[in-house]
């Protein structure tokens, strides 16, 4: 128990952030980083893609619907392993092992990414669509102005969930060297030879906090977005006059 | 650039990738069988209602939830025979160590899912379902079988396939650790042939078949379930 304490004092910052002032950024933040940048990139993708899938023009849906099936039934480290080959193919020159794994990661997650709002379109009452139709909105409008906004919204507790499933899925980056924290943590493994349940109890100690809490965070999302959902529509403001026929009169 | 598949697929690389798909479907299909009987196990604790018990199951689900994948197999690999006697570490490492490990870590994994599936299944069930059937007569035991049970399956069975699905592409993170399992055998070939596309075309293809294989016959599956016990 006691040498867990004493490698977080002598590996911790490894752990942490790597080599970074020095070297490029590691460990828990570049596991972070890469991330939430793969969140962030994939989703404008996803949501293209989704309303690719939901398409009423064929050539559209069909490709996408293609590309998401390709990407759900293949492994990730498949993914990784083309990446790796393909990128440095397409932009001609190579590219360091972060960004092949983000790469990664963008194209993977963004077909469950479009999945999730393809669940969130679908979700949504019909008549949304069928209104801003009658009400002489494009197919584009209606998506723009009335679908999107609150399917978007709906969907954001699974877009958290999707960072936690992002996070365990950057461990993958140790496969082609990105200093995150599973490549971290096997590297400080190997430097003390004799300590691996306790440095890999760190390091799933780690990632448990970090999943953990997001997770947390996503129930808590759900739970206020179901009760905003169940919640009457807001009343007018005719309630105020009645306040002020309560007022006692003064004596 | 031509591609040329058959110096992949034919010879002794052939039989490297027959031998590569044979190891992920057995890993997949052990650890499928490990998951499904643990996870029955803590769906049963879970209903116990013991509370150190029910405690225990929630602690079991939320490591594997929260833990990634691979952290957990190089867990199982790199970490947790250490803490074995030696003669048992000695002993393990005759078998075949690197798949009994990952078979280990990805069924005890995946066994925290299916536990969840079934569990929510069960849980979005009415308890007026149980008190009628009881009401009826039926026994704990047949008001199970022939009300609960059936009605619980199908509520479980699309995030089961789904998880399924999961276990079968998670078994390629296996080749982290050495099994020789279709990944580990494609970069094998890759790196003896230099046929980069070819040997990664067909591994994709070869999981990829398998993938849509396992979420055709689910959809069959449901839609059977659903037909069956269609009100």
């Amino acid at each position: 128990m006691f040498e867990i304490f004493t490698i977080l004092h002598d590996n911790g910052m490894l752990l942490l952030m790597g080599q970074y002032p020095n070297g490029p950024i590691g460990g828990v933040l570049c596991t972070l980083l890469i991330s939430v940048l793969a969140v962030l990139l994939a989703f404008p993708i996803g949501v293209l893609l989704g309303l690719a899938r939901l398409s009423p023009w064929r050539w559209l849906s069909w490709p996408a619907t293609g590309w998401v099936y390709l990407l759900r039934g293949i492994p990730l480290m498949m993914v990784v392993f083309w990446t790796y080959f393909c990128v440095p193919l397409l932009i001609g020159h190579n590219i360091s092992g972060f960004a092949t794994m983000l790469c990664t990661l963008v194209i993977y997650e963004s077909a469950y990414i479009a999945e999730i709002v393809r669940g969130g379109i679908q979700a949504l009452p019909h008549g949304q669509y069928e209104a801003s139709r009658a009400l002489g909105m494009s197919h584009l409008k209606t998506l723009r102005l009335v679908i999107l906004p609150q399917a978007l919204f709906n969907t954001l507790p699974s877009l958290v969930s999707q960072l936690v499933s992002i996070i365990k899925d950057s461990t993958l980056g140790y496969v082609i060297n990105v200093p995150e924290l599973t490549f971290a943590a096997n590297q400080v493994s190997n430097q003390l030879l004799t300590k691996p349940f306790q440095v890999f109890a760190i390091v799933a100690l780690s990632y448990y906090l970090i999943c953990f809490s997001l997770t947390w965070l996503a129930n808590k999302l759900e739970a206020h977005i179901a009760q905003k959902r169940r919640q009457a529509p807001p009343q007018p403001a005719s309630v105020a006059p009645a306040v002020m026929l309560t007022k006692p009169s003064s004596q | 650039m031509a591609l040329d598949f058959s110096s992949v697929i034919t010879g002794q690389y052939g039989q490297m990738i027959v031998d590569g798909t044979v190891i992920t479907l057995e890993l997949a299909l052990g650890a499928w069988l490990l998951a499904m009987v643990l996870a029955l196990l803590l769906v049963v604790i879970r209903l116990t209602e013991n509370r150190i018990a029910v405690g225990l199951v929630k602690a079991y689900v939320s490591y594997h939830r929260n833990v990634p994948t691979l952290i957990q197999l190089m867990m199982w690999y790199f970490a947790i025979p250490t803490l074995l006697p030696e003669a048992l570490q000695m002993w393990i490492n005759n078998f075949n160590a690197e798949f009994l490990f990952s078979l280990t870590a990805l069924g005890l994994c995946q066994a925290a899912y299916f536990s969840e599936d079934i569990r929510s299944g069960l849980r979005a069930i009415p308890d007026g379902q149980n008190e009628a059937a009881r009401a009826l007569g039926m026994s704990y035991v047949r008001a199970m079988r022939a009300v609960i049970l059936p009605q619980g399956v199908r509520n479980a069975l699309p995030a089961m396939i789904n998880h399924t699905v999961l276990l079968f592409k998670n078994t390629s993170l296996a080749m982290v650790i050495g099994v020789a399992d279709l990944t580990y055998v494609t970069r094998d070939i890759e790196n003896q042939t230099f046929r980069t596309f070819e040997s990664y075309i067909v591994a994709t293809v070869g999981y990829l078949f398998f993938s849509l294989l396992l979420m055709g016959l689910g959809a069959l599956l449901a839609r059977r379930f659903h037909r069956v016990y269609a009100r």
